[in-house]
Parts: C-alpha cells; structure tokens; sequence
C-alpha cells in the first residue's frame, strides 16, 4: 500500500524535525518527507490537516495478560487498545503464566502479536525462573528468542547475593535489567502510600523508603556490576532524587513513570474507590510534583502506562482486596499531553519521553522517523478534546479515567506502515 | 470516581442514611443523634422494653469478623425498635466457598433486607457496599479494618456527655494502639467535631499512625505527662499481635510505660472517667482495680451502646425511606 500523509504538522524529537510538511509511505516504510518521490502515486490519502504526526509511542510497561490470564485480557485486546493509544511497540512484562522465562513463551507471544498485527511487542523476560527469585532464567537463549530486556517485576529476588550474580552474568551479555524497586518486607501488607491519607482511611501504609532503601541497593549493585539498567515506575520524590545523584555521578541509569502517577496522588484515595489501587502506590501531592520536575528535567525520560488490565470481579471488591493496577494504555497519549496543556513541557519535549526517551532506554530500534525506516506513526488532534471511554478496547476496564476529558484525541495510529487505529 | 463520605452518608435532605464514619458529618447531626440516644435510654428501663420504630423491616447482621459483644448489642437494639433481625455469620460460611462479598450482600438484598450492619476486616468494606452494592438499603458499619468504628465512637460520645455534661471544657486522653484502632480514629473525628479543646493521644511511637496531627490532637509519647489533668482516659485493646511484628518488645514492657494503674490513673483529675472499648486485657493494658474501681465506666458503656444503636438504627432508616421517596417523586 502506498499512502500520503498530507499537511501534518510532522514533529521528530530524535532529529529535533518540527515542520507542517507530508509524509509518504509505501511497503510499510517511509519513503520521503516533503516532495513525493518521482513517480508516487498514493493508493490512500489521509488529510492530516491540523493534525500532528509523531514517530509511534514505545511504552515500556504493560501487562498483556497473554498467556494464562484471558479473562484479564489478552495480546489482541491489548494491543488493539495499544494501537488506539498511539503506541506502535510495547515492552510486555513477564507476569503471564506460564511466566515468560522459557524461549516458547516469548515465541508464543510473538507469533500471537505479529497475527494480531496492532502493535510492535517487545517481551521482557523474566531474570529468574517463574520469577522465584531462586534459580536465573535462561537469558542469552531468551535474549535470541526475542527479549529485549529482563526484569523481576515486584517479585523479590531470594537474597542480595543472587541480584548480584544475576546482574553480573547479565553484564556478560549486555543484557539491560528493568528494575522497579520495593522492598517487600518495608511493603508488608501495605496498599496505599504511608502518610495522613492512608491513615485516615485505615490502608496499611507503604513507606516511602520501601522504594529508596531498594533502590540504593539497586544502585549499589549497578555500579558494581556495571550491568544496563533502567527503573521502571518510580513514584517518590527522594527515588527521582537519589536517581538524578546516581546520573550525575556518570551511572549510565535510565527511568520511566507511570502516566498516572504524573496525574493522581494519594489523596484521590478518599472514597475507597477500588480503581485507584495501585502498586507501587500513589504517592503524595509533593511527590507526584517532584515526579513531574523529574519527567521535564529529563532526569526521567521516559511515560509508560504501566497497562494492567483486570475483569471487573478484580475491582468490585473493598480497596484492600482489590487487585492493583489501572488499565491505561489506550490513553497513554491523552494523558501525557495534559502535561503539555498544564505548561510542564512543550509538544516536541513531551512527545521525546514517549518516543526517544524511552526507545534509548532499552536501545531499542523505534521511537524515530528515519528515511527507509519502519512506518510507525501516530496522529492526533492536538485540539479537539475528548471523552476517555467512549469506544473502549481494552478488556480491562479499570480506568479512573473513564467518562473524563482528555486534551487531544488520537486520529490515526500506524504500525509498519499498516494503518492499525483510525478513530471513528 | 468515589463519592466522599458525607455525600454517601446523608440523603438529599441532609438526613442521615448510611452510618459509615464520623468524617463529614455535622456537630448538629452528632447532636441529634446522641439526643436520640438519650431518649431510647428511658426505654431500657422499661418492663417492655420496646418501641415500633421498625416494626415490619429487616435487620441483617452481617459480620465477617467475629464479635460477640457488638453483635449482641446491634441485635438487641434492633429488636427493642421490633425490627426482624438476621444474625450473619460470614467467616464460616458463604466466603469460605468462594462467594464474594458482592454476591453476599445481592443475595441479602434480594431478600428484602431494609439494613446492613456489617463489620468488615477490610477498610472501607462499609462505604463499598453503600456505594457499589446496595446504596437503597441503609449500611450501618460496625468497624472496617483500621478505619472507623462511628457506633462505638458514638456511644463513647454520649458515655462522656452523661457524666459531665458537654465536650466544651474537657481534655480527654486516648491511650494505646492507636494505629490499629478504628476506635480511636472515630473517636478523634467525634470529638473534634463535638467541640473538646484538648484532645490527647499517648502512644509509642511505634503505635501511633503516620500524620496524625491531621486530626488536631496532640501527641504525647509519656503517659505520665499525658495524663496529667485530664478529665476522661480512652484505654484501647492491645492485641498480642504487636508484639511479632516488631512493634513492642513485650506485653510486660508496655504495661510498664502506658498501662492505666492505681498510680498513673491519680495523675489525671480526681474524678476523670475510664473507658474502654472491650474486650479488655487485664494487666497488659489495664490494671483489675482500675477497671472494676469507682471510676470506670466500661460497663455503662456497655449499656448506653444499646441506646446510640437504636438511634442510629432509626434515624438511617428514616433518611433511607425518605430518599427513596425523594427517589419515586422524582421519577
């Protein structure tokens, strides 16, 4: 198929490209910016005018719920509400069961996305097997079947002594560890960030230092190692803190936030409402403003949407019992541009920790518009507001979110040059 | 997203419709209800101990947590106001198979239930179901988790104002595990909101929740220093719990430093009451001649629960039929 892009305004934080000019696609790659190549015919025109065109988001957290969790979810459902969120390729987390430590769980998981085709999925390994936290999985046998990077997710490792040889042997083989880091015995029994909200409430309080006394080990353990790492997810002030410390030492560290933590605190937790559990928790107002200093410093590079789709029954339960998590991925683009809208970031900046930041995290081969390279779009109306709901794809449909306005709806989302969102 | 509690609680009228926490509600609405109380008193002293308030409706006791002495008091109120009254058992029967809280409380719905009291171990158990579950039948909480406990705190309230008046001039002293005690949370709120000018809590640090000056309470680590004076002591449970997770070193220990006895209790006024939610320890929390001696009023308690419950119980049942009228003129 050869398609134009006509009159967008096209925006490409990798090579700093910021100009209303059209885009021409064929056999699923871009072919020319500007002046058609001789000879082009389009067999499809889409009219971006006051549209903008942004390389594909890469989101590098979500819980595709494939295999084993189909009630939740599953890679067809999820990376459809992907594509409608203006993600192209996403990082898939390990928590499927079987969990992804065998090559033929990875194998399994791209074969299904490639027949689905919606998104480009990453799979993430796990970095022990069943993520026990015993015995390290396969990596390099992994790593060739496809995974991008390797992670224990919030499963504690079973000693300091195994993190650390897990690290040094992925170091061998310059495999880069997602770390999200909380430490399970400060988090005991905990649900809700430890301060005056979750007092009040009665929730079981998570102490900040759950995050950071687990992150300086990390910290520790990276240096010594020397292995790539990034942290996925973090929530506090003193976290992004202690990162933007370990950066401007010369640690090679990277991290990305959840959307939501950049929109919604603690405090949102009057009323129990059972959508706004998470883990790692919503933390307090001075901690979400911090996170937002972090995102436009660039001392946190990268929004991911951390996706976890559940079935209501996972929901419609007291918060306690709930199960965590907030399905967010068809909205990571709505979400982020509010930073836009509240004065935080300019478009080109903010579209950078969605795209660019978060492809050089994992050094992975999207996030850009390059000549000849893979299609990968995304199109939005910057202007025209919209209401987060209407048309819902994920499975889950645990989102706060819901019935609310966002800034920016997308339009069109290309992956592979294969138009996989139009919106209605 | 989730409704605040106060417009959960009260119906378009600003009556009373679900009991869920004390937060919210007004100094008028607490008055009324204590007032309400005070009249339901006379009726325990009665030879025929009843009234028709709820005559033809149907109380369902639902508790998931055990607890003889709060059930036996919600029974007994619902019955003097003539209400049919259904005592639940959860723990050992539908959730052991598997049923959700959800498809419980439907199914007591569907049987034409007027009110829920229920008591949950989860925070918040209470407001989910008045908000997500049955909003059109009247959700009384009998304690969620850590989080609130309004009857006690209630019956605490009127305790208080039958021995010495009002809450103007009063400093009371809640004493002990505050961080796992929705007691003494409700029991904060309550006073806050009745107007006393010196509320005191004494705890270890380990005992005391994270932000609690949000309640506007001053904190005293010393019970020595934070007794002195005081008109009322709130002794709370300690559970042996605390002692495996790190939070005490022993019963002994505490006993020691917070433990209400003959001597510390003469460093509060002459005549300050005792108080206690019950079940109480004696000797880890409490010595015997406190709780038995002349100025315990733990048994009165006991009593004048019956009475904030049966307020309770009649003035949500009102502002829960007159929302559903408001409801069908409505419509």
């Amino acid at each position: 198929m050869r398609l134009t892009i006509q009159g967008a305004r096209v925006i490409d934080p990798a090579s700093h490209f910021d100009q209303i000019t059209d885009l021409h696609i064929a056999a699923g790659h871009i072919q020319a910016i500007g002046e058609a190549p001789e000879g082009f015919s389009p067999s499809q025109v889409i009219d971006a005018r006051g549209l903008i065109a942004s390389p594909g988001l890469v989101d590098l957290n979500v819980s595709l719920r494939e295999p084993g969790y189909s009630r939740k979810g599953n890679i067809d459902s999820e990376t459809r509400a992907a594509a409608a969120g203006g993600v192209t390729s996403l990082c898939c987390l390990p928590d499927t069961r079987p969990v992804l430590d065998t090559s033929a769980v990875a194998e399994l998981i791209l074969d299904r996305s490639q027949a689905s085709g919606h998104a480009r999925v990453l799979p993430i390994g796990a970095l022990t097997k069943n993520l026990e936290g015993e015995h390290l999985s396969e990596l390099v046998a992994l790593r060739d079947a496809g995974c991008v990077a390797f992670t224990q997710g919030l499963n504690p490792m079973g000693s300091n002594r195994i993190l650390r040889r897990a690290l040094e042997y992925a170091a061998t083989f310059d495999v880069p560890i997602i770390f999200t880091p909380l430490d399970p015995s400060l988090a005991e029994g905990g649900m809700a960030h430890e301060g005056p909200t979750a007092s009040r409430l009665g929730l079981v309080g998570i102490p900040e230092s759950a995050e950071t006394v687990a992150l300086a080990r990390d910290l520790l353990l990276i240096e010594q190692t020397g292995v790539r790492a990034h942290f996925s997810g973090l929530t506090s002030a003193r976290a992004v803190d202690m990162l933007a410390t370990a950066q401007a030492r010369g640690l090679p560290v990277t991290a990305d936030v959840a959307a939501y933590q950049l929109l919604l605190c603690d405090e949102d937790l009057n009323g129990f409402s059972s959508l706004l559990h998470v883990m790692p928790p919503l933390r307090s107002a001075a901690d979400r403003r911090a996170l937002r200093e972090a995102v436009q410093s660039g001392v946190v590079q990268a929004i991911a949407s951390h996706h976890r789709p559940h079935e209501p029954e996972a929901k419609r339960v007291p918060f306690a019992a709930s199960a965590p998590g907030i399905s967010s991925v068809e909205i990571l683009l709505p979400l982020a541009l509010t930073l836009v809208g509240d004065g935080l970031l300019e478009l080109p900046a903010l579209l950078s920790r969605l795209t660019t930041g978060p492809a050089a995290a994992l050094n992975l081969q999207a996030g850009q518009l390059t000549l000849g390279g893979p299609a990968d779009l995304t199109l939005f109306n910057p202007v025209q507001a919209c209401e987060i709901g209407r048309n819902w794809l994920s499975r889950g449909a645990n989102c706060p979110f819901i019935g609310q306005g966002a800034p920016a709806a997308v339009t069109h989302t290309l992956c592979n040059g294969k138009l996989v969102y139009q919106a209605n | 997203m989730s409704q605040t509690p106060q417009h959960l609680q009260l119906n378009h009228q600003g009556q009373l419709r679900h009991f869920l926490t004390i937060e919210g509600l007004s100094r008028e609405l607490l008055t009324e209800l204590l007032d309400t109380a005070d009249s339901f008193l006379e009726v325990g002293e009665r030879a025929v101990k009843k009234v028709p308030l709820l005559r033809g409706k149907t109380v369902c006791n639902v508790f998931f947590e055990n607890s003889t002495r709060t059930l036996t008091t919600f029974e007994l109120a619902a019955k003097r106001l003539s209400a049919d009254v259904l005592n639940l058992n959860i723990s050992t029967s539908s959730t052991s198979k598997g049923e959700t809280l959800y498809d419980t409380l439907q199914n007591l719905e569907a049987m034409a239930a007027d009110m829920f009291v229920v008591r949950h171990s989860d925070s918040g158990a209470a407001h989910f179901i008045a908000e997500h579950v049955c909003p059109h039948v009247a959700v009384i909480n009998a304690g969620d988790g850590n989080h609130a406990h309004p009857t006690q705190a209630m019956l605490d309230m009127l305790t208080i104002r039958r021995h010495r008046g009002d809450f103007e001039n009063l400093s009371v002293a809640i004493v002990g595990d505050i961080l796992h005690s929705r007691v003494a949370r409700s029991n904060m709120q309550a006073l806050k909101t009745l107007g006393c000018p010196d509320i005191r809590v004494i705890a270890p640090r380990t005992l005391l929740p994270e932000g609690i000056e949000q309640y506007g309470v001053r904190v005293f680590n010393d019970l020595r220093v934070g007794l002195r004076g005081v008109d009322v002591v709130i002794m709370l449970r300690l559970q042996r719990e605390r002692m495996q997770s790190g939070l005490l070193p022993s019963e002994g220990e505490f006993y020691r430093l917070y433990g209400l006895t003959r001597e510390t209790l003469a460093l509060a006024k002459p005549d300050a009451l005792v108080m206690h939610p019950g079940p109480i320890n004696r000797g880890v929390e409490i010595e015997s001649e406190v709780a038995d001696g002349p100025q315990s009023v733990i048994l009165k308690q006991v009593t004048y629960g019956i009475a904030v419950r049966m307020a309770v119980m009649s003035m949500a049942m009102t502002g829960q039929t007159t929302q559903r009228q408001l409801n069908q003129e409505a419509n």
